[in-house]
């Protein structure tokens, strides 16, 4: 008797840690979505902060393939140069810690004559843009907590 | 959290534009001025903005890096009766343009209000973000 007892008992908290890794994979996604969608709401932020700021070259990065390295758990990808001694500069092709995202420059049709290349129009749809995204992933999010929680409850 | 960044971000910008809104109030004040306090004409200020990283290494705010003064010449006016004339009856005015002032005071508000929006639309998100779940 008491070794069935301890045998649910092991059952049991093997299921949980399914079901907690389970809530976490179903809920994995939109974080990721939601945490780049924050950073990229940052550069654009810093874009359109730096649209007097002589020379300053505006930076997006591909979502889409953010999210995919973010999903797989890639770094940014970028080419790090071996060293054989540790005097050795540790030098990288994006230096920075940017994470999944590799930071790349916007293609501008029509540079300022100072070399700032930000587009106030294109920046302020990409923002305005990145918002609403954002709001949709929350809502997303919102709306599997609420199947997640009435799964739970079993009423 | 990021999004605090862009905050931080757009902060910077409006203290920067605010900087320049107020050079631009200086020069516009000045633009009559024959004499500065160092004695010689009024040359209008300018500020020079530099990008730099806040937090995180994607997120760029904007510093003032210098303030400069035009170098171009100033007016010369003939008024000889002025007491700051020269031997020939020139007064030597200030360097500011009124016209140049106007255009950059507009852009400088029109800087600062993109920058109250993006604000604006990050303190949403969090508002929203503290919401989640409910």
């Amino acid at each position: 008797m008491a070794r069935l007892l301890l045998d649910r008992v092991v059952i049991t908290s093997r299921e949980e840690v399914i079901v907690v890794s389970k809530l976490d994979n179903t809920l994995q996604m939109q974080q990721q979505a939601l945490t780049l969608r924050a950073n990229r709401q940052q550069v654009l932020a810093g874009n359109i902060a730096n649209a007097d700021t002589p020379g300053y070259q505006a930076r997006d990065f591909d979502f889409t393939a953010a999210l995919q390295n973010a999903l797989s758990g890639r770094g940014q990808g970028g080419v790090v140069l071996a060293t054989t001694s540790p005097r050795h500069v540790p030098g990288s092709m994006s230096p920075g810690d940017s994470g999944p995202m590799r930071l790349l420059y916007r293609q501008t049709t029509q540079p300022s004559a100072d070399g700032n290349t930000v587009e106030m129009d294109v920046e302020r749809a990409q923002f305005a843009e990145n918002a609403f995204y954002y709001e949709a992933g929350l809502t997303f999010l919102t709306s599997r907590i609420r199947t997640m929680m009435t799964a739970l409850q079993g009423q | 959290m990021s999004l605090f960044n862009a905050f931080h971000v757009a902060g910077s910008a409006m203290t920067a534009q605010s900087m320049r809104l107020n050079a631009v109030a200086s020069n516009l004040a000045n633009a009559d001025s024959v004499v500065s306090s160092d004695g010689k004409p009024y040359r209008a200020k300018q500020v020079v903005f530099a990008a730099t990283p806040m937090g995180h290494a994607a997120a760029q705010g904007v510093r003032v890096k210098q303030v400069v003064e035009d170098s171009s010449p100033g007016r010369l006016v003939y008024d000889p009766r002025n007491p700051a004339a020269n031997e020939r009856g020139y007064v030597a005015m200030s360097n500011v343009s009124v016209v140049d002032e106007m255009t950059n005071m507009i852009s400088a508000a029109r800087s600062y209000q993109t920058n109250v929006e993006v604000m604006n639309t990050a303190k949403q998100l969090l508002l929203k973000t503290l919401a989640l779940g409910q």
